[in-house]
């Protein structure tokens, strides 16, 4: 078995929650609440659940745009969490994200070409070199050579993407993660660039982790899937495990919800009742077992843990009671 | 029976750019008790078209005078303010995407449910207001007696959602236009709204027009579909077929560009190339011809009109069965 490329121990992340005149800290919310995951070289990696779940805050985690609380994290064997100066710089190259919003990331008084080349001016690249690299790039992501000279303002949503997906590429990074990368786009134009990341990733070997709420293109785009709850993983399997056999109620409630674009088929409705509880307070026990049909009075007193079921595959693990 | 007839709806904006053509001729038709989706990608005109249904065009907004929007008999295009205004939230609702902007923060939401039944029904503030509680738990909000007091922001997205269905119901509309009505919820909370809207729409047998870009949603609740592409409505009929025959290729590489669950990347995604054009300067032809890959020489000179195709209509010169010449609108004559 191959090395993890990126490994994640316990990883946590409270946000404080401060109140009253003097904003004193008077609860946390425990946006990602105990992480443990391995990230194989080559794979892409979809991370879904609604929002506040913490998928976000754990995609940002990942590649260095967050501190965690708490936890360990590890890139090629190195220990990265705490980094700072040139070994933050140099493991930041590696590690690149692309924002959802193409609109609100890209600084409007820059020419896409200073945008693309930014990372590579950071790291000391010569001009020559950088637009020798960021006229490549836009080969790549499918722009003209002269888009370089624009300002993002001129370019389309499907356009900026593909500056932002140019900009996260340009210095080489073995991981990717993008956050919701098709949401604000287009129908028309989210299948472009869906084509487009696979593509990339096949011709440049990256690894990917894909955070969305859209379950149909993590499906579409994804070797394995985490599903996460209230900052927990509930469920972490392959695609086809995860479609063929989900075992968490919350991942079978999930994947029944998407409305398919194929009339008749009407859901087997697996209608959640109620809403996410608020993070600052999540239930004892199993966090779901709030809307879950399933639960019983163990889930309110003992925690699952995310494990395989007993004879079954390693790489099916699951934190129910039940399942 | 028809109980909307929209025919020939041009809604244009003055802009200092020019005159934005956002809806350019749209014609539809909804039935009493059906639901009627209207798909398209941002800017082809579909929440223009709805509001110009409800008339809530304001300046530099403007309906051109040879728009029609038959509904019970009347015009709503021609007709009075005053007597839209006894219509609007009573005869037609409309829900919009974003509860929280459509609700008025200062109040708490039973009043302004309350003020909604008022407005077309003579009955005391007590009398309101008990409906308002039933109305609550119509919708499904747990505890309607107490939450009936609540601010809109002490609710969440799902439960504002719910609460806007209540004041567009409160006096039994034959006719609900839904705009983009759960865009912007989980999917969770969407299956929830969708039943609870799917279940209304059996038990008050009301119309609905459900204005989405989300074809998953369109297959799962609605009857009918019109797509709408650059401010026209391309094609338009039955949903089972459009979806299993789509006659316009705009429909069709729609749904081959959209990823279906069990789908793997082993399989590439339809992708339309190039965007949209402007709603200052539509093509002159078919709007479409710049990214169909089996356009005509004819596509680029003539607008092609909404003609009989399949189970429905289509507006494509690559169909069969259009006369040469024929000008829009010829598919309702």
């Amino acid at each position: 078995m191959n090395e993890p490329l990126l490994r994640a121990r316990d990883v946590r992340k409270y946000f404080p929650v401060r109140s009253g005149f003097l904003q004193r800290t008077v609860a946390h919310a425990r946006a990602v609440d105990g992480i443990d995951l391995d990230i194989r070289p080559g794979e892409t990696l979809g991370l879904v659940g609604e929002s506040g779940s913490g998928k976000s805050t754990l995609g940002r985690i990942l590649v260095g745009l967050m501190t965690p609380s708490a936890g360990e994290l590890s890139f090629e064997g190195r220990e990265i969490a705490g980094l700072g100066g040139s070994d933050l710089r140099r493991s930041r190259r590696q590690l690149q994200f692309i924002f959802q919003d193409p609109n609100g990331s890209l600084d409007p008084r820059m020419r896409v070409g200073e945008i693309i080349g930014e990372g590579l001016h950071a790291q000391g690249a010569e001009r020559d070199v950088r637009n020798k690299l960021v006229n490549e790039m836009l080969d790549k992501v499918g722009l003209r050579r002269e888009a370089a000279q624009r300002y993002p303002h001129e370019l389309s949503g499907g356009q900026r993407q593909r500056i932002g997906i140019a900009r996260a590429l340009v210095l080489q990074p073995k991981l990717v993660v993008a956050d919701e990368p098709v949401s604000a786009l287009d129908v028309s134009i989210q299948s472009q660039v869906l084509n487009l990341l696979v593509e990339l990733k096949r011709e440049l070997n990256l690894t990917y982790v894909f955070v969305s709420h859209n379950l149909a293109a993590v499906n579409y785009v994804s070797d394995r899937i985490a599903v996460m709850y209230l900052g927990k993983f509930v469920e972490l399997a392959s695609t086809e495990q995860l479609r063929r056999a989900p075992l968490h109620p919350y991942t079978r409630a999930l994947f029944s919800a998407v409305p398919e674009p194929i009339p008749g088929r009407r859901r087997q409705s697996v209608v959640l009742k109620g809403e996410p509880p608020n993070p600052i307070d999540p239930p004892s026990g199993c966090r779901f077992r709030t809307r879950c049909p399933l639960a019983r009075d163990v889930c309110a007193e003992r925690e699952p843990g995310l494990t395989p079921r007993p004879g079954d595959a390693n790489d099916h693990l699951v934190a129910c009671h039940f399942a | 029976m028809s109980l909307l007839r929209v025919e020939n709806l041009r809604t244009y904006f003055d802009t200092r750019a020019g005159v934005m053509k956002a809806v350019d001729g749209v014609d539809l038709e909804v039935r009493e008790g059906r639901t009627l989706g209207i798909v398209g990608e941002s800017g082809s005109g579909k929440s223009v078209t709805a509001l110009s249904i409800m008339r809530l065009i304001e300046k530099p907004g403007r309906i051109l005078p040879d728009s029609h929007i038959f509904f019970e008999g009347n015009d709503l295009a021609a007709i009075p303010e005053r007597e839209l205004e006894s219509l609007r939230g009573n005869r037609i609702s409309m829900v919009f995407q974003e509860p929280m902007t459509s609700l008025n923060p200062v109040y708490t939401v039973g009043d302004q449910i309350i003020e909604a039944i008022r407005l077309h029904r003579r009955v005391s503030v007590q009398q309101a207001r008990d409906r308002a509680v039933e109305l609550l738990r119509l919708v499904g909000i747990p505890s309607p007696e107490r939450r009936v007091d609540a601010f809109p922001h002490q609710m969440s997205g799902g439960m504002r959602q719910r609460v806007m269905i209540a004041m567009a119901l409160a006096c039994e509309p034959k006719l609900l236009i839904a705009d983009e009505p759960t865009t912007a919820l989980d999917v969770t909370i969407q299956a929830q709204i969708l039943e609870l809207l799917r279940q209304l729409r059996d038990e008050l047998s009301m119309a609905v027009v459900l204005i989405t870009h989300d074809l998953g949603v369109v297959a799962e609740m609605c009857d009918d579909v019109a797509v709408m592409y650059a401010g026209q409505v391309v094609e338009r009929g039955p949903v089972e077929s459009i979806f299993s025959d789509p006659q316009h290729p705009y429909t069709e590489a729609l749904l081959r560009s959209i990823p279906l669950l069990g789908m793997t990347k082993a399989e590439p995604l339809t992708v339309i190339p190039g965007m949209v054009p402007s709603a200052l300067h539509w093509p002159t032809g078919c709007r479409f011809v710049a990214r169909c890959k089996n356009a005509l020489d004819r596509c680029h000179r003539e607008p092609p009109p909404l003609a009989r195709s399949g189970s429905g209509y289509a507006a494509c010169w690559l169909r069969e069965s259009i006369p040469e010449g024929s000008q829009h609108g010829a598919a309702h004559r």
